[in-house]
């Protein structure tokens, strides 16, 4: 299974599923990272956590570990 | 009949620079009841009977988050007449997921897309009419920031409160989820609010805890709609919430296909892009912000030329406090015949102004602290802060948001607290207010430079050591209390928006600068007025060999101050013979006395300390300044010297003018060395530097708590907390600097560190976040 979590910084992938359950995957979703939505990887923090993506036309940064409940293809 | 309108959008979409110029100066800003989240309500400019309620700044109306359950609680509670939604236009897909929600609470709305200006530049085009139809609600164009379009808005929001009206709006769910939904309707047609129908049914579909905890439905009913949950969710292979999400989505983008174009291509960089390729750099990222931190400390408080902050602050204390003020009521003092050393003339102007004018004094300073840091944040760069910062506060449970408030608190401890209202989670925001202000703060600087200067000849190891035991206590306070129940829970997910830069607006970031000066000299206008009038009061006044009045008056009747008297009022107040003053027989005196076995644990269980730590409360530097009353600065006061010519000064009646005591009480250093061991001086820095902080900050985490038990409890920890270091310093740190034996103190000591290991390994509580049944979740509820 391929998640947000392995996608080198520069790619752009497709979302497939949204694993975790509660209010994780319910930010998630809410801030538009839904099924079928292309997620661009556009950096790493200098620390290397958390990633910053731009979803819909606008940046939202997201940490390693949220990013690993995010199936991509 | 006032109409009233709320104001709902995402954050960062305008909304504040829009309800600013909605209401003007006609604002009043608070706390929604019980909770900490900041609530704002005015009247629009030009109408009287209309109330702008804005809400707070949110992503999605779930029931997770405190701002979302306070909007939620307030739309479907107070029934506004009418709701403006406020949509970034720049960012317009993310902005309608909110929109197609609040359609769904039937309430007369209508869409105030913003940022058009900046739509235009980017060369986006928008249909608005095409958009409007699509929607079923009037879509109106505004540029906040430019002060175009608000006017309209509020016309139409009012036009639509007042007819009612609501347009055709699209319905978002199909398909089997839509038919679920339906029935779900019919099992609840009756319970609920006609009006809210829709809306609730959506919400017991997604297992809302909030909705179901509102509507106390019976079992049966609740089973029932679990199970049509169910046959959905098996149908669609997804758990109800995702559902409605994807739905929800699905329908915007189809709508946005139709009526929103891009001019940028796909990958083209935004101007804020490129200026976030050096800001979060990997390699520049770390350094700028530092660069960024250190200026602002530079500019606020530091001790160059372009200090502005500092140098506004020594003109507040040295001329306005020092000078002009004093001077002025010299003269109504004076032509009202109040003499010096009456009790009204001490109360005024050693009481009173002094006092004020401690605190007072460093409002310029902090005006600047907040000028700048408003800057920081309008312009959008404090999110790119918790971003660089996340992944070490991550470690101990919280997110980067947390470490703002505890930068800001090294400059002063009152905005460092007030930044804390960025974090969204509830627990976290609690626990980042309780712990903020461990961090040194200026007024801390002179307690850490007296003991460094007195004890340790200045050693900067001890500057350094008050900065280590600062930061490890909010550390080791997070992992902590992360782990008792009112704190505990899945670590709240730090999913957030890296906002466009974009230029500060000037109004709005004066206005929240003034707003926060505000609150704090308020705050000294009351709180500080009683206590300097207390401690003035305490410490003017006492009983000299039995007749009570102004120590300083007694004390010069030689037919009281006997020698048997001062004798048995060196040994009662545990002094030297010789150094003997007035103060020493006023009330403070005693009250210290009483209290101070308190900190004889500490090691510093006498009253000058302990009236010292007292006073600390009004503001920190204070600890310095009755240090120096306290070992009677006046004794080893020195002429003053000017500074240049190096000539002993004079003033106008030919008396020698005396040197004040320097900020770090450098004069008294001797003298404090002689009653204190190192380990017992250093204790009192710890205790000082950790303990409940000054009147101004308990005041801010008053107003952020928004709840007398956390606000006591802050305090509380803080004190508690402070207590157990001191101790641990003193015992145990005596121990290994053989200044005592081995015996019951050192080994409490060491028992206390045994618990705070103990306290940082446990395991914690764990809070149960996974998905129940409907029924489950009412049960839970109950």
């Amino acid at each position: 299974m391929k998640t947000l979590k392995d996608i080198p910084v520069g790619e752009t992938v497709k979302v497939v599923k949204l694993h975790g359950e509660g209010p994780v995957k319910r930010r998630i979703m809410d801030m538009g990272i839904t099924k079928g939505v292309e997620v661009y990887v556009r950096k790493l923090a200098p620390l290397g956590d958390p990633m910053e993506l731009n979803v819909r036309g606008y940046e939202l940064s997201v940490r390693n570990a949220d990013a690993a409940l995010i199936e991509v293809e | 009949m006032d109409i009233k309108i709320a104001l709902a959008g995402n954050p960062n979409s305008g909304k504040t620079t829009l309800f600013n110029d909605l209401t003007g100066s006609r604002q009043y800003v608070g706390n929604w009841p019980g909770v900490t989240v900041e609530k704002k309500e005015g009247r629009l400019k030009g109408h009287d009977d209309v109330i702008i309620q804005d809400l707070p700044g949110i992503y999605s109306l779930s029931p997770y988050t405190l701002e979302e359950v306070v909007s939620r609680t307030y739309l479907v509670n107070e029934k506004p007449d009418a709701i403006i939604n406020i949509v970034d236009g720049t960012n317009i897909e993310r902005n309608l997921y909110l929109t197609t929600q609040l359609m769904e609470l039937n309430i007369p709305m209508v869409v105030a897309l913003n940022m058009m200006d900046l739509v235009r530049k980017n060369g986006d085009k928008v249909d608005t009419k095409a958009l409007s139809e699509k929607l079923g609600v009037e879509v109106v164009e505004l540029s906040a920031l430019k002060g175009e379009g608000s006017k309209e808005v509020s016309e139409k929001a009012i036009a639509a409160a007042r007819t009612s009206s609501l347009g055709k709006r699209p319905s978002i769910l199909s398909g089997e989820a839509g038919d679920a939904v339906r029935q779900i309707e019919e099992l609840i047609r009756g319970k609920v609010d006609e009006k809210f129908l829709a809306w609730n049914a959506i919400k017991l579909f997604e297992r809302d805890a909030k909705a179901v905890e509102a509507l106390s439905l019976d079992d049966g009913t609740l089973a029932k709609i679990e199970s049509l949950i169910k046959t959905c969710e098996t149908e669609l292979d997804d758990d109800s919430e995702s559902i409605v999400t994807n739905l929800r989505y699905n329908e915007i983008t189809g709508i946005t296909a139709d009526t929103v174009k891009k001019g940028r291509a796909k990958g083209e960089l935004s101007v804020s892009d490129k200026i976030d390729r050096i800001v979060t750099n990997r390699i520049l990222g770390l350094p700028i912000f530092a660069v960024v931190m250190f200026l602002i400390y530079a500019i606020a408080m530091g001790g160059w030329s372009v200090s502005v902050g500092t140098r506004a602050t020594d003109f507040t204390n040295d001329v306005i406090f020092g000078e002009w003020v004093p001077g002025l009521f010299d003269g109504i003092l004076g032509a009202l015949n109040v003499g010096e050393g009456t009790v009204l003339y001490g109360l005024i102007q050693n009481g009173i102004i002094a006092g004020v004018g401690a605190v007072l004094g460093f409002v310029p300073q902090m005006l600047v602290l907040f000028l700048l840091l408003s800057i920081l944040e309008d312009i959008g760069y404090m999110s790119r802060v918790a971003f660089v910062m996340d992944r070490i506060f991550r470690q101990f449970g919280l997110s980067g948001k947390s470490f703002i408030p505890c930068l800001v608190a090294t400059g002063c401890g009152v905005p460092g607290v007030m930044a804390s209202r960025t974090i969204e989670n509830e627990r976290d925001r609690r626990m980042t207010v309780m712990t903020t202000t461990f961090m040194p703060c200026g007024a801390k600087l002179p307690i850490i430079g007296l003991i460094a200067g007195a004890i340790f000849d200045g050693s900067p190891l001890v500057a350094a050591s008050a900065y280590f035991i600062g930061i490890g206590s909010i550390v080791l306070s997070g992992i902590i209390l992360k782990k008792f129940k009112a704190f505990a829970g899945q670590p709240a997910p730090f999913v957030m928006e890296l906002p466009a830069y974009h230029i500060p607006s000037v109004s709005g970031v004066l206005r929240a600068t003034w707003e926060r000066g505000w609150s704090f000299i308020k705050r000294a206008g009351s709180v500080i007025v009683i206590s300097s009038i207390v401690i003035w009061f305490l410490s003017s006044f006492g009983t000299v060999n039995g007749q009570f009045g102004m120590v300083d008056n007694l004390f010069e009747d030689e037919n009281l101050v006997t020698e048997e008297y001062v004798a048995e009022l060196a040994d009662r107040m545990n002094v030297p013979k010789d150094d003997v003053t007035p103060m020493d027989a006023s009330l403070l005196a005693s009250v210290g006395n009483t209290v101070a076995p308190v900190f004889s644990p500490l090691g510093f269980g006498s009253w000058k300390p302990t009236v010292a730590t007292v006073t600390g409360l009004v503001a920190k530097e204070q600890v310095v300044g009755t240090f120096g009353v306290l070992y009677n600065y006046d004794a080893v006061a020195e002429q003053a010297v000017d500074e240049e010519t190096g000539e002993l000064l004079f003033d106008e009646a030919g008396e020698p003018v005396m040197a004040e005591l320097s900020e770090e009480g450098d004069e008294i250093w001797d003298r404090v060395a002689e009653d204190y061991t190192p380990m017992a001086a250093l204790a009192f820095m710890v205790f000082n530097l950790l303990c409940a902080p000054c009147f101004a900050a308990i005041g801010a985490i008053k107003r952020e708590m928004n709840n007398a038990k956390w606000t006591w409890a802050a305090i509380g920890y803080m004190t508690v907390w402070a207590y157990v270091l001191a101790f641990i310093t003193y015992n145990v740190g005596g121990v290994i600097k053989g200044e005592h034996g081995f015996g019951l103190g050192p080994i409490m000591g060491i028992v206390l560190i045994g618990v705070i290991i103990w306290l940082l390994v446990r395991k914690g509580y764990k809070a149960d976040d996974s998905v129940q049944s409907l029924t489950s979740v009412n049960a839970n509820a109950a």
